[in-house]
C-alpha cells in the first residue's frame, strides 16, 4: 500500500484499512482538519470513479461489453453455482494449508540441522524446495492428477480430488519452508544458547523456543502463500475436479457468456480481501510493536 | 546442593584451547575452583573471558584441554552435554531471556522439560525463587515488560531454578543501567553467602573486590596473574595487569 495516510486512502474509506499503519498519521490531525480531509477524499473519489463510470458505460461498444461479461440475468442464475462448487476450492485448500503448514515446517528444521551426518537429508531438503519452487504448479496437478490414477496402482488411491491435494502441498511447501526457515534464523543464537544451556535438547530448543518464535514473525508472509494457494486451486479444474473455475466455465459454455466468470472472480475477492487486510493489520502492528520494544 | 565426590574440585580446567578460524582466543587456560568458591575473571574486552565460560558450559566446542566439574570430565568424547548443562548455569550479558513467554515460564520451561517436574511443582518452585528476589508478583507479565535489573535477575532464577552446582555469570551487569546495576550485585551477593559456587566474569572492579576468593587477571588468552582480591587491587605482580588496572581507575569504575 503506497498511498499510507493519503487523503485518496480508500482502505480507511471503507473502513477496512482498521487500526493499521495508515491511521497513525492521522491521529495527529485537529478533528476539524480531519473530517474536512475525510470530506475532500469522498467527493474526490466519488468524481473520479464516477467519472470513469461515465467514461466507459458512455462507449459505442459498452452494451456489447455488458451482455457478454455484466449480464445480471446469467449473473443471478450462476452466482448460487459457483459459490456451492467453491466448496470444493475450499475443502482443497483448507486440507492442503494443514499439511503444507506441517510438512513446510518439517523441510525448514531439517534443512537447519548441524552436522556432516545430516548432509543428506539437508541436501534431499534443499533439492525438495529447488525442484518444487522450479517447476510450475500446473504441471506438478496435472503429472500426479493424470499420471498416478492412470497408473492404477494397487493401494494407491485413484481420486483427483486427493493428488490435487497432493500436488498443491508439493508446492506450496517449498515456499512455506523458506518462509519458515527465514524466520528460524531470524531468531538470535542467544535464544538459543540460553535454551540450551539449561539443559534442552536441541529438539526442545527448536520445539519450545525459537520455532514458537520464528512462526510469530513469520505469519503475515505465510498468509500471503496461503491467499495464492486459495486462487490456485482453480488450477484443479484442469483434472476435471468440478471447482469454482470447473462450474463457472461449465455454465459460461452453455450460455455462451463470460458474466458467469464474473461471479467467480467476486467470489475470490470477498473471500480474499478480507485475509488481505488481516495480513496488513498483522504487518502493522507487529511493526508498532517492534517499535516499542526499541 | 549435591555433595561432591570425595571433595573434588567444583571445576577443573586444565590446558584450555580455543580458536575461532585463525584466532587462538583461549591458549591454555588453567583454572581450579573449589567448592563455594567464588573466582571473578577480570580483564579487557577480547580477552578471552566469555570464550572461557561458554567453553565450560560446552556452548563453544574446545580445541583441546579438559574441563572437570565434581570429578566428572565433562570434554569427554561422548559425554551426554544436556546432562552437564543441567548441573551448571550460565547468565549472559544480554539476559536473553525467552520474550515469549511470561516470567513464570521462562523459569519454569526446563525444570519441567528437562527435569520432568510436573507443572505445579515447576511453578511452586519457580514462584518461590521468584519471592526471594521480590518479583513474584511480576510472574504473569513478558520479559519487555520488566526493566534491564529485573529481567537479569530473572535471567538468574531461571538458572537458579535447574539448580546447578556451578553458576557462571558472564558481564551480567554490563548492559544494566548504572542504578539498576546494584539490584542485580545484591542478588549474587546473597548467593555467595549462601555458598553458591561462581565463576564471574565482570568489569566491576569494587564488586570483584568485594565478592571475590580469588580473582584472575586475563590478558591475551591467558592468565596471567590469580590472586586474592586485595592483592590483586593493591600490589598487582605483572606489569600489565597494573595497567590494565590504572585504565579501569581512570575510566572511574574502581
Amino acid at each position: 500500500m503506497s498511498m499510507t495516510g493519503g487523503p485518496l486512502d480508500t482502505g480507511d474509506l471503507i473502513g477496512l484499512a482498521g487500526r493499521g499503519g495508515p491511521r497513525r498519521s492521522r491521529r495527529r490531525l485537529p478533528p476539524g482538519e480531519a473530517v474536512r480531509s475525510s470530506l475532500i477524499a469522498l467527493v474526490s473519489t466519488v468524481l473520479v470513479l464516477g467519472g470513469l463510470a461515465i467514461v466507459i458505460t458512455s462507449q459505442p461498444n459498452w452494451p456489447q461489453v455488458q451482455r457478454a461479461f455484466f449480464d445480471g440475468q446469467i449473473f443471478a442464475y450462476s452466482l448460487p453455482l459457483v459459490i456451492e462448487a467453491f466448496g470444493t476450492n475450499i475443502a482443497l485448500f483448507l486440507l492442503a494449508e494443514v499439511l503444507i503448514l506441517v510438512v513446510g515446517l518439517a523441510i525448514a528444521v531439517v534443512r537447519g540441522l548441524p552436522g556432516p551426518v545430516f548432509f543428506p537429508l539437508r541436501l534431499m531438503a534443499t533439492i525438495y524446495v529447488d525442484f518444487f519452487r522450479a517447476v510450475p504448479g500446473l504441471l506438478i496437478i496435472a503429472l500426479l492428477g493424470f499420471g498416478i490414477p492412470a497408473l492404477d496402482l494397487p493401494g494407491v488411491p485413484n481420486d483427483q480430488f486427493f493428488w490435487a491435494v497432493i500436488a498443491l502441498t508439493l508446492v506450496y511447501s517449498a515456499y512455506v519452508s523458506e518462509v519458515y526457515r527465514a524466520g528460524i534464523e531470524s531468531i538470535h543464537w542467544s535464544q538459543e544458547a540460553a535454551a540450551r544451556s539449561l539443559g534442552l535438547s536441541r529438539f526442545q530448543s527448536l520445539r519450545y523456543v525459537i520455532v514458537p518464535q520464528a512462526v510469530r514473525r513469520v505469519i503475515p508472509p505465510l498468509l500471503n502463500d496461503f491467499i495464492g494457494l486459495q486462487k490456485d486451486t482453480v488450477l484443479v479444474s484442469t483434472l476435471g475436479v468440478v471447482e469454482i473455475f470447473r462450474e463457472s466455465s461449465i455454465i459460461k459454455a452453455a450460455r455462451f457468456n463470460f458474466t458467469p466468470y464474473i461471479a467467480v472472480a467476486l467470489v475470490f475477492v470477498v473471500v480474499t480481501i478480507p485475509l488481505a487486510r488481516f495480513v496488513d493489520w498483522l504487518v502493522a502492528r507487529d511493526r508498532a510493536g517492534q517499535a516499542s520494544n526499541r | 546442593m549435591t555433595a561432591s565426590p570425595g571433595g573434588a574440585a567444583a571445576l577443573r580446567i586444565e590446558g584450555l584451547h580455543k580458536s575461532f578460524g585463525d584466532l587462538e582466543v583461549l591458549k591454555g587456560i588453567d583454572l581450579e575452583l573449589a567448592q563455594h568458591e567464588v573466582v571473578c575473571l577480570i580483564g579487557s574486552s577480547g580477552s578471552g573471558k566469555s570464550t572461557l565460560l561458554r567453553c565450560v558450559n560446552l556452548l563453544e566446542p574446545i580445541d583441546a584441554g579438559r574441563i572437570v566439574v565434581e570429578g566428572d570430565e565433562i570434554t569427554a568424547k561422548g559425554i551426554d552435554v544436556n546432562r552437564i548443562r543441567r548441573r551448571i548455569g550460565i547468565v549472559f550479558q544480554a539476559y536473553n531471556l525467552f520474550p515469549h513467554m511470561s516470567v513464570l515460564d521462562n523459569v519454569c520451561l526446563a525444570p519441567r522439560k528437562v527435569l520432568g517436574l510436573s507443572r505445579a511443582d515447576a511453578e511452586t518452585r519457580a514462584i518461590e525463587l521468584l519471592d526471594r528476589i521480590g518479583l513474584a508478583d511480576k510472574r504473569r507479565e513478558y520479559p519487555d515488560r520488566l526493566s534491564g535489573g529485573q529481567q537479569q535477575r530473572v535471567a538468574i532464577v531461571r538458572a537458579l531454578a535447574m539448580q546447578p552446582d556451578l553458576l557462571l555469570l558472564d558481564e551480567i551487569t554490563s548492559a544494566l543501567d548504572p542504578e539498576l546495576v546494584a539490584e542485580v550485585l545484591n542478588l549474587i551477593r546473597e548467593l555467595a553467602g549462601n555458598g553458591m559456587t561462581m565463576l564471574i566474569a565482570t568489569h566491576e572492579m569494587s564488586f570483584a573486590r568485594e565478592i571475590a576468593n580469588r580473582v584472575c587477571f586475563l590478558d591475551g588468552g591467558r592468565i596471567l596473574e590469580t590472586a586474592p582480591p586485595a592483592e590483586m587491587f593493591s600490589a598487582p605482580r605483572e606489569e600489565r595487569t597494573r595497567q590494565f588496572l590504572d585504565r579501569v581507575i581512570a575510566a572511574g569504575r574502581l
